[in-house]
């Protein structure tokens, strides 16, 4: 069995002409068109386009709303293995349509999606949401771009894991994926130190990400009628660690109930974190989670109240997103149940 | 200071009535080791069993939990002995002359002392991402006394494994080595004279030092009270850096690492051709802020007295270390300093999260040992060595990882050096 594909393309790639006839709308024809035949001639008859969808760049950029719709709907009829959208090159506006087009067949229908275009093609900004093969900044390229994109195409339609990045050939997405390179890392680090010394080209294994930064929130006017609560991803647990929560990698918190204990016991309480000494917090686990000290508080008067219950987890190589995930679920528990402020221990 | 390592290659393992190394065959009788081992007032306390067995490359052997794992080594010519201020008297090692028993390896194995040791898989998946299923491994299974304290524990298990490494090492006193290979590295003026023009590189060795099972040691000294100091490149070859069993399995630098830093042995390929590797400089990752600040201060002020052009910084361990990754990083390009970091990554499972705890504009020049969360799935083994009890608690694991049928599945994390910082691998991400 052959795999069924439909392309996407610009009137330019069509053979209907330049940007005079840029105002085309969209058309559907039977079979491939243009660089769909190398997309063909790579596949060997493993996968084949079955259509071939033509839009002109400017009634995309005119009229996206309608000219999706269409697509979507012969997309949809012809129920495709793949859809692939371009090369779009450095083409602004084709790249523009390639990457739009292809995210909505993606998310609509739920079918693989690949395009190509040239890194800095505005179009590429939707990396991260599809699939592209980095092209040269010219049509030149296709010889390059045809059987990159063919080979990634044919994979993404059997359906396997992709491999790394440089080794499958897509721009960096934002997903991580190991692969054994040549030469080990000591080795790669020399290198890449003795092209920066000569200030030669190196590319960065890892490119700096945007860190994200939470505002602190407002203050709280008056402590003493405060209902405050302790969180921690210092890892205290009830003594046995119930809900198995893991030594490092957390994939769940647990929500635990304070209710009558003037202070944490080692009898009581441990640590479940992987990541540091454990002893001290064994022996005592207010130095984590300082229940001993906010019940003073309480006795005192300098706060409200302590919660009655605590959300708790391990930070060690817990990633930010199962981190923040926890969090969302949580801080709606505690807003719930009237917290007005949180001391969140770290380790 | 230069010092000439003689390689013997180890070919293969054998439990003997004698201890001794002929043809590249070590033959080992465990009740002389053990005799060796027990010489000393930690482990008599401490460790009421050792038992030993031997993995090779290729069986279907699984070691764990794994603690430290030790090359042996002796030292023939120069000053001072193995592991100085430790195991030799304190001696500042690093030129001469050491023998090195290549291919085999001790592992300290046993009941768990916290949740950061690992799995070595001698066959299968697994063992394409541990360096130490390609070595002989002479594997020592450790029982604390009932009531160790886990200090106590650690301490006695380390010392343990490394004396059993000396005595082995000495076994290769009078044997003359396959191969012999020269590492010297000049004073400053010197450098200067001979390597004229050449930048002037160093290596920024950031050591783990953040409690229990997060602890190394320099010529005996516990690095978390030392302020940055250097290094000659040949020291770490004669054992003046030890592990203190540290963080999760992947990316703690084991004993074996420091002996074979393969930061110290690629910028040794390139001294004298492109660049002038001048020395080390070690620093330390407590967990204080200010020690943290202090620390990073104290490297980078040594980098720019040297005159260094550019400085590899290597990591060991993640999260609360990769601030002072970052520092180091920082301190050292806003002087004019170039640099380049070596770490790995804590990306998620599905590998879309943030890698490090920290970044800055400033680390244009990174490489990474891959993410250290993926999962992998280890098929059972026919052998297993220590026990498979702490699969699901530690580092890596979870609720469930041990499958009824002895398979594992679990994040990269749990492998013995899998995620190496100090580029020990060939293991990436992109």
């Amino acid at each position: 069995m052959s795999f069924r594909v439909v392309h996407y393309i610009n009137q330019f790639f069509a053979n209907i002409g330049g940007e005079e006839m840029a105002h085309v709308a969209p058309e559907l024809r039977e079979g491939a068109v243009g660089p769909g035949m190398a997309f063909n001639q790579q596949w060997k008859g493993e996968a084949e386009v079955v259509k071939t969808i033509v839009c002109g760049d400017s009634y995309f950029a005119e009229h996206e709303k309608e000219a999706k719709e269409q697509v979507l709907a012969w997309v949809k009829e012809a129920k495709p293995d793949l859809f692939i959208a371009g090369p779009a090159f450095n083409a602004g506006r084709y790249g523009y349509a390639c990457a739009n087009v292809a995210l909505a067949v993606k998310t609509e229908l739920g079918i693989p999606v690949l395009t190509g275009m040239y890194v800095e093609n505005p179009g590429a900004d939707l990396k991260d949401k599809v699939l592209m093969v980095a092209t040269a900044n010219s049509a030149a390229g296709m010889r390059k771009a045809a059987p990159a994109m063919a080979k990634l195409g044919l994979k993404l339609a059997k359906g396997e894991p992709l491999a790394a990045s440089c080794v499958d050939g897509y721009m960096p997405n934002g997903v991580r994926v190991n692969f054994f390179e040549k030469e080990r890392g000591a080795k790669r680090a020399v290198k890449m130190l003795i092209a920066k010394i000569k200030d030669e080209a190196f590319v960065t294994e890892f490119p700096m990400p945007n860190f994200d930064r939470v505002e602190p929130g407002k203050a709280i006017p008056d402590m003493s009628k405060a209902v405050v609560a302790l969180c921690t991803s210092g890892g205290i647990v009830p003594k046995g660690n119930p809900d198995h929560i893991e030594s490092s990698s957390a994939s769940h918190y647990g929500e635990y109930d304070i209710t009558g204990w003037d202070a944490l016991t080692a009898e009581g309480w441990q640590t479940a974190h992987g990541g540091y000494d454990p002893v001290y917090a064994n022996a005592d686990p207010n130095r984590v989670l300082p229940v001993d000290v906010l019940r003073q508080m309480e006795k005192e008067g300098k706060i409200g109240k302590l919660h009655n219950k605590f959300y708790t987890t391990v930070g060690n190589g817990t990633a930010v997103a199962s981190s923040k995930k926890f969090a969302e679920e949580y801080a709606q528990k505690l807003l719930k149940d009237g917290v007005q402020a949180v001391i969140m221990t770290s380790t | 200071m230069k010092l000439e390592l003689g390689f013997i290659e180890i070919k293969d393992v054998q439990f003997s009535n004698e201890c001794a190394v002929k043809d590249g065959i070590l033959y080992v009788n465990p009740d002389q080791v053990k005799e060796f081992v027990y010489e000393n007032d930690d482990v008599r306390q401490y460790l009421k069993s050792i038992n030993f067995d031997i993995a090779k490359p290729g069986e279907s052997v699984r070691i764990t939990p794994v603690k430290d794992v030790i090359e042996p080594r002796v030292k023939v010519e120069g000053p001072g002995g193995v592991f100085p201020g430790v195991i030799s008297k304190v001696d500042t090692v690093g030129s001469g002359r050491t023998h090195v028993l290549r291919g085999c390896a001790v592992v300290t194995a046993g009941k768990i002392v916290g949740f950061q040791e690992g799995i070595i898989d001698m066959t299968g998946p697994g063992a394409d991402y541990t360096p130490f299923s390609k070595t002989l491994n002479v594997v020592m299974i450790v029982e604390p006394v009932e009531g160790t304290k886990q200090h106590d524990y650690e301490r006695a298990v380390r010392f343990a494994g490394l004396r059993a490494a000396t005595f082995l090492g000495e076994l290769g006193r009078n044997v003359t080595p396959d191969e012999v290979k020269t590492f010297e590295t000049y004073g400053i003026k010197e450098g200067l004279e001979k390597l004229p023009g050449l930048p002037r590189v160093g290596y920024l060795h950031m050591l783990q030092t953040q409690g229990l099972l997060h602890d190394t040691y320099v010529y005996g000294v516990d690095a978390k009270k030392i302020v940055a100091t250097l290094l000659n490149p040949t020291e770490t070859m004669d054992g003046a850096i030890l592990s203190g069993n540290c963080v999760s399995a992947c990316d703690k630098n084991t004993t074996y690492h420091h002996l074979n830093n393969p930061v110290v042995a690629e910028l040794f390929e390139e001294h004298g051709k492109s660049i002038n590797y001048v020395c080390n400089i070690i620093t330390n990752e407590n967990v204080y802020l200010a020690d943290k600040q202090r620390s990073s201060d104290w490297a980078a002020k040594l980098a720019k007295l040297l005159d260094l052009d550019a400085v590899i910084v290597s990591e060991e361990g993640f999260g609360n270390p990769d601030a002072d990754l970052i520092m180091n990083c920082v301190k050292n390009e806003k002087q004019g300093i170039k640099t380049v970091l070596i770490t790995d990554e804590y990306a998620g499972q599905d590998g879309k999260s943030q890698s490090l705890a920290d970044v800055s504009p400033l680390a244009t020049a990174v490489v990474t040992g891959g993410n250290a969360n993926m999962v992998i799935n280890l098929p059972p083994m026919d052998k297993v060595i220590g026990t498979l009890d702490y699969v699901d608690i530690i580092a890596g694991g979870h609720a469930g990882s041990l499958q009824p049928d002895g398979s594992i599945d679990a994040e990269l994390q749990i492998i013995t050096g899998a995620t190496n910082e100090m580029g020990f691998n060939r293991l990436s991400a992109r």
